[in-house]
């Protein structure tokens, strides 16, 4: 109970004022411990402090027959990215995973040497003393002079953030596959040239021998053979022997594409493009260099054959070819240009990749309003591997199913679960005692810290033990894909019943007692209601590290909570890991099931195609909100702009220091991938860089709009309720600004592009009016330009006018509360981009509105055939104002999106209808600063 | 007097809309009505465009003229055709006329053996022919065939049309009106004759329009400002109006005003009628004139900033003007409530009934006044949309209306309320046909 001395005591002003840093201490149970890396500098995201490189890149090894295993080439090809990072020691470890048993040579019961078409294999590892975690996609290319024929190589995609690896595998794996397939392509081509060449060697040796023996024989008149001869018969022999082991060889890298193309998951590489032999190098064949498996094995008449010696030379004597000979030049450059995509694509932290791809396939199924205000242009944008010119081609069936499936899957579904199944766990060293040991004491001392603390310390942890070698291999390319169009269906609950099916089927391993860690493959995902998880929050904050912490091979799937389910998954594998029972109850337990928005989910969940996309393990970045883990809690209830705002007072302090480079990223928020300079999203998912650059541009440009400009309201309602505004200036550069700037605010009328015209210097019309939406006009002091005035005038019903010049405005009033929450200046918000999303939020919660009001039907039609129209007019009006909640002008603001909307929805596909302009008799008024 | 202007807001303007057609390349002077849902454009550009005016949607492009187009006329099917089809005449300055085919857009037919331009075109839908007007009048039947011909008239040619009762026309010609009458010739039904009747010479200035208001009136207006109401049976002169822009009859107007006008200011441009009134545009002015009282019952001398080429009557006492200025207005004739000791209102709507001015007469109609009603014409809305003179307009009732304009543009005003609901009732037809209104479960 409270006294009421108490309460004085604390709101006596003066002493407010004096003690406010000199209050006695919190008990220690509730002070938040400060960040203990603060003094570096680094963000407080920063999971690990030790990782050497700046930001995600690719690196391709091999493990060369000479010298062991060596670093190829890195993308970005930049010394700077890779830093200290050491990276021949990473290529020894990625490529020291010995995946796949892939015997090429002799097969014992087999005269010939068998080539063996062995599948990639795709390994996620860690390497925590690094503070590196990479995919890794092992390979192999054939090389006539490698031993075995054989040349083992890997691409890496190598991360700080290990979350980003595992959340992206899929992905990943997709990429890199095509990046593979290429590689592969090209090598086989290659090799076959190879071959071909090898024997006309062989041939004219044979030739050449066969003369010499001839020659030997005649000039031979003795009754025996001399040591030569029997030597040159001898090698006769080989030779010819060499050339049927030649030919068979030949005959296996023929049929190799015709037997792959059953396989409906092998995308044979098919380059369309004549223009690209251009870049085949000069010194290749011409013949040679025509692209294609079709033509990949065609004569080539123009080879002068050579005498091949008996003895080759010794195997370190000779060079070995380069990755770049092994597999022609054309598909060499394709696959950088793939790797680059690649690096392009998952470019940036991984709460960014994961939101994007999350609202991605949510804008898409909003078919009905996505046009609004989002750029859908990114959204019909085909998928990658169809964008990627080399991979169509032969299989055309087989890549439109995989198409369509994929398409009705979007990127979202990230089906963990289906490797969950074909995971091979290959522990290495075991060094679980130890761990065990160890461990506990850890976690307890753990369990009372805060998140980030905690977060830390985990992987310091990890950092300090990190020894051994343990490798797991995740899933082949066979068993992976194979199993993820059906298993993975399998295995997710489609609709899920609420207390049952919302959380889906996790594995999650660890195998903590050395430096690589493999980490959750099946994180949880899953929803509950936000109470759940608000009674819970120490359970969420503790429970995923007291399993993290425990170390232990460790297999927790979780179904449902229904554990049997779970376990039953499991159970095949629970000879080969050890299972901490007590984490899989509590991971079953609800408090793992993650909120998710209602509106975007429910429909998601019901079509089957959108599921939980996997989630960080951190209960902090789980789901949809995982970018604001330190307001998790305070969130519930919050509207998105006052997250926002809080947000970002909160911790500008804290990463001031990485403010300035990445002063208009979007992600704000640094986790363990923070490599700061890298934060720029991936531009493949946004359909350009450059629409992203826009979108910062703009939303810094409307903030300042909002704050210098106290008639910003009337303005952004101007265009919200399809009223033009023209921008009237003398200086272009002005002009422009100002009109990027209101362009976020500017609904679509259709797919096409957004209804602006930065620049105008001729006299409007009203067909432009019809066209555009906010226009940039041109001052000017010519006659030309007072014609230009004289128009404005004339359509001034029209029309709303700013005159930046003059800092006029002239519009109608607006009265209503949506534009001063979308417009607020004196809003917290900084940054352009967190705007432009804080834009993009109240957009959505109008498009949601205009949504509701134009499908419903008795808000546009009689109930009844006998009923007036005035009753049907009163129940819209009413639904408006009291239903969606809009005031005044917000009305107009909804009826024009509800219009737009109607609009689209009956326009029939192929003609392109006319455009209308709708407009009101309304009084404008003459705003000024 | 300054022209009377109307705010921003307009309550009672119902267009809240307007669909943009674009197709032509010249000034767009003609529009015409085909059916419920049809019309027809054409201007300079030879070219004629058919159009839905519930979509706006281009239904065909008619080329076959090679100069501008001086007239056009619709010849719906007659039930003496076996299918009913929708026909246009149209007549260019290439002295050509052209059938045309609403339904197929095709060109049924061409003549072209004319002396000179076909000014204007009248269809007689009684007699099944159709009459062109040049320098002589010339009847046709369906099928093209001329069955008669005047003999040349004047250089000039014929300005105007009208259908009068008993088989007769009125044809203007310069400042003569000639009542022609088309007869059959006994010997057979398809000889056809045409036969001056009488001359009409009470025009001071070339007849710039000429309507017919009902069966017994019809109405010529002149270049001066001259307004004759005839009767069309026996063709006498029942009452004339001149002196329109005379504002010296009205003792409130500056005299200075009446210096500045021009003739052109005070020409006809355009007539309509409905059983009442007969409503003129002259100059920039629009008058009332009423049949019964014989006099200018309403009028607005300043309309518009430059000269009405339109004026429509709509059938809720709305009044549709469009001028050279670009816009088009819209007016409402209204009743004065007027109490007897109020003095008569200056101003704007001067309400002034004028005979044969002179001041007595004047006199006498002030006293006539104080018992009747007074109207004047008051400003409800007004269409901005063209940026140079709109030539015509056609009233397509709740459809909207269609402005054509020298802009080359022609624009659809449409009542934004109806289109949104109609919208909607598509929505939800598309929505049921889609199958979308079922519950995805």
């Amino acid at each position: 109970m409270i006294s009421a001395p108490d309460v004085v005591a604390f709101t006596r002003e003066e002493e407010l004022e004096d003690d406010l840093y000199r209050e006695p201490p919190l008990p220690e149970e509730y002070s938040v411990p400060l960040f203990p890396f603060a003094g570096q500098g680094a963000n407080p995201w920063a999971k690990v402090a030790g990782s050497k490189f700046t930001r995600d890149f690719i690196l391709i090894s091999e493990f060369s027959e000479q010298v062991g295993p060596q670093p190829l080439l890195t993308i970005p090809d930049d010394a700077k990215v890779s830093g200290t990072f050491d990276l021949n020691y990473f290529s020894l470890r990625i490529m020291s995973v010995d995946y796949q048993a892939s015997f090429v040579g002799h097969p014992p019961g087999s005269a010939y040497p068998k080539l063996n078409f062995v599948e990639d294999s795709k390994v996620v590892l860690g390497d925590s003393k690094e503070g590196a975690f990479a995919y890794v996609h092992h390979l192999t290319l054939y090389d006539l002079e490698a031993r075995g024929f054989v040349r083992p190589f890997c691409m890496a995609y190598i991360s700080a953030d290990e979350h980003k690896i595992m959340q992206q595998f899929q992905e990943l794996s997709t990429e890199f596959s095509k990046a593979s397939e290429c590689l592969k392509t090209g090598n086989r081509k290659a090799f076959a040239n190879e071959l071909e060449k090898k024997l006309k060697d062989l041939d004219y040796t044979r030739t050449v021998l066969h003369n010499e023996t001839e020659q030997q024989k005649k000039a031979n008149d003795k009754g025996y053979y001399t040591t030569q001869a029997i030597e040159k018969a001898n090698e006769l022999a080989s030779v010819e022997k060499s050339i049927i082991e030649h030919q068979d060889l030949l005959r296996q890298i023929r049929s190799y594409p015709y037997r792959k193309l059953k396989d409906s998951e092998f995308h044979p590489y098919e380059p369309q493009c004549a223009l690209d032999r251009a870049d085949v190098g000069s010194d290749q064949d011409p013949a040679a260099s025509e692209p294609g498996e079709t033509h990949l094995y065609t004569h080539v008449p123009s080879y002068t054959p050579k005498l091949i010696k008996a003895k080759s030379a010794k195997c370190f004597d000779k060079k070995l070819k380069t990755l770049e000979e092994l597999c022609d030049v054309y598909f060499f450059t394709q696959t950088l240009d793939q790797l680059h995509h690649i690096e392009r694509t998952f470019r940036g932290d991984v709460c960014y990749l994961l939101t994007e791809q999350i609202s991605r396939a949510l804008l898409k199924q909003q078919s009905v309003t996505n046009f609004l205000f989002e750029d859908v242009s990114f959204l019909d944008e085909k998928p990658p591997e169809k964008q990627y010119r080399g991979c169509q081609g032969l299989g055309q069936e087989a890549i439109d199913e995989k198409c369509s499936e994929e398409s009705l899957a979007p990127k979202v579904v990230i089906s963990l679960g289906s490797y969950k199944s074909s995971v091979e766990c290959v522990p290495i060293k075991m060094e679980q005692e130890m761990d065990d040991s160890e461990e506990p004491k850890m976690s307890e001392s753990v369990m009372s810290e805060q998140q980030e603390n905690l977060d830390y310390l985990d992987a310091d942890i990890k950092g300090s033990i990190s020894s051994g070698e343990s490798i797991e291999v995740l899933g082949t390319e066979k068993s992976g894909s194979g199993l993820t169009k059906s298993e993975s269906q399998a295995s997710l609950p489609v609709i899920p019943s609420p207390q049952a099916g919302r959380s889906k089927v996790g594995s999650r391993r660890t195998v903590s007692e050395d430096s690589i860690e493999v980490l959750s493959t099946c994180p949880s995902e899953s929803l509950i209601p936000e109470d759940f998880k608000a009674s819970y929050p120490s359970a969420i904050n503790e429970e995923p590290y007291v399993d993290d912490d425990e170390g232990g091979l460790r297999f927790t799937p979780r179904a449902n909570p229904g554990v049997d389910d779970g376990q039953d998954d499991v159970s095949k594998q629970e000879s080969l890991v050890q299972v901490d029972a007590a984490c899989c109850i509590g991971k079953e337990s609800p408090n793992f099931l993650e909120p998710l928005p209602e509106l975007g989910q429910k429909p998601c969940e019901e079509d089957g195609v959108v599921r939980i996309p996997p989630q960080p393990y951190r209960p902090g970045e789980q789901g949809l909100r995982g970018g604001f883990p330190s307001h998790d809690g305070l969130s519930a209830g919050l509207l998105p702009y006052e997250l926002d705002s809080r947000y970002l007072t909160g911790s500008r302090e804290v990463s001031k220091s990485s403010l300035d480079e990445c002063s208009d990223s979007t992600s704000y928020i640094s986790s363990a991938a923070s490599t700061c300079s890298d934060r720029t999203p991936s531009p493949a998912r946004l359909g350009s860089a450059a629409g992203e650059r826009h979108r910062k541009r703009a939303g810094q440009n409307a903030l300042r709009f909002i704050r210098q400009y106290p008639f910003a309201h009337p303005a952004i309602y101007s265009l919200l309720s399809g009223r033009t505004l023209v921008v009237l200036g003398e200086d272009e550069n002005m002009v422009k600004k100002l009109v990027t700037a209101l362009s976020i605010f500017v609904p679509n009328c259709g797919v096409y592009a957004k209804p602006v015209k930065h620049w105008v210097t001729s006299t409007l019309h009203l067909v432009d009016f019809q066209k555009w939406k906010l226009i940039g006009l041109q001052r000017a002091v010519s006659p030309a330009g007072v014609n230009v005035l004289h128009a404005l005038g004339r359509y001034s019903r029209y029309l709303s006018i700013l005159d930046a010049d003059s800092k006029t405005l002239r519009c109608p009033l607006y009265k209503g509360t949506v534009v001063a929450r979308l417009a607020d200046h004196r809003t917290q918000i900084k940054r352009g981009s967190t705007y432009y999303m804080h834009v993009q939020s109240i957009l959505t919660q109008l498009c949601s509105k205009a949504f509701l009001f134009t499908f419903c039907h008795h808000l546009h039609l009689p109930i009844s055939e006998t009923e007036p129209e005035e009753s049907v007019v009163n129940r819209r009006m009413n639904f408006l104002k009291l239903q969606l909640g809009l005031a005044n002008e917000d009305i107009k603001i909804v009826q024009y999106l509800a219009e737009l909307l109607k609009l689209h929805y009956i326009q029939e596909p192929g003609q392109g209808g006319n455009p209308l302009l709708r407009f009101d008799y309304v009084p404008s008024f003459l705003y000024k600063i | 007097s300054s022209i009377q202007t109307i705010g921003e807001e307009q309550i009672q303007n119902p267009y809240t809309e307007l669909l943009v057609l674009k197709g032509h390349q010249d000034i767009v002077r003609f529009l015409v009505q085909i059916d419920d849902c049809r019309f027809a454009s054409a201007g300079d550009d030879g070219i004629i465009f058919l159009w839905n005016v519930q979509t706006g949607e281009k239904l065909h492009e008619l080329h076959g003229h090679t100069h501008k187009i001086t007239a056009i006329a619709p010849f719906s099917s007659s039930d003496v055709t076996d299918e009913k089809s929708d026909l246009i005449i149209t007549a260019s300055a290439d002295r050509t006329v052209i059938f045309w085919d609403c339904t197929s857009g095709r060109q049924i037919q061409k003549v072209s053996c004319f002396h000179s331009t076909v000014k204007c075109l009248t269809v007689l839908q009684r007699l099944n022919v159709w009459l062109s007007g040049g320098s002589d009048l010339c009847v046709w039947n369906r099928k093209l065939d001329l069955l008669c011909k005047t003999s040349h008239l004047t250089d000039a040619g014929v300005s105007a049309l009208v259908e009068l009762p008993k088989n007769c026309v009125a044809a203007a010609v310069g400042k003569e009106l000639i009542i022609f009458r088309l007869s059959a010739s006994n010997n057979g039904s398809e000889d056809w004759n045409i036969l001056e009747v009488k001359r009409l010479v009470d025009h001071q200035d070339n007849i710039s329009s000429l309507v017919s208001v009902n069966d017994l009136t019809f109405v010529t207006g002149s270049h001066i400002g001259e307004l004759i109401v005839w009767d069309a049976l026996d063709w006498t002169k029942q009452a004339s109006e001149c002196n329109f822009w005379d504002s010296s009859v009205h003792p409130d107007v500056q005299p200075e005003i009446k210096l500045s006008q021009s003739p052109h200011e005070t020409s006809v441009q355009h007539l309509t009628s409905d059983e009442e009134c007969v409503f003129a545009a002259v100059g920039k002015g629009i008058y009332v004139y009423n049949l019964q009282m014989k006099r200018v019952i309403a009028c607005q001398r300043a309309a518009h900033d430059s000269s009405v080429l339109h004026i429509e009557k709509l059938p809720n006492r709305q009044l549709i003007s469009c001028s050279e200025d670009g816009s088009v207005r819209i007016w409402e004739l209204r009743e004065k409530q007027q109490l007897p000791a109020e003095p008569v209102p200056t101003g704007f709507f001067s309400m002034w009934g004028f005979g044969r001015s002179n001041k007595q007469a004047n006199q006498a109609a002030k006293k006539m006044q104080e018992n009747t009603p007074v109207y004047f014409l008051e400003l409800v809305g007004d269409l901005i949309g063209h940026s140079s003179a709109v030539q015509m307009f056609l009233y397509f009732g709740e459809l909207g209306l269609a402005t054509c304009s020298a802009d080359h543009l022609i624009i659809l005003w449409k009542d934004g309320e109806r289109e949104s609901s109609l919208r909607s009732l598509t929505l939800f037809k598309k929505l049921a046909k889609n199958g979308d209104l079922l519950l995805k479960l």
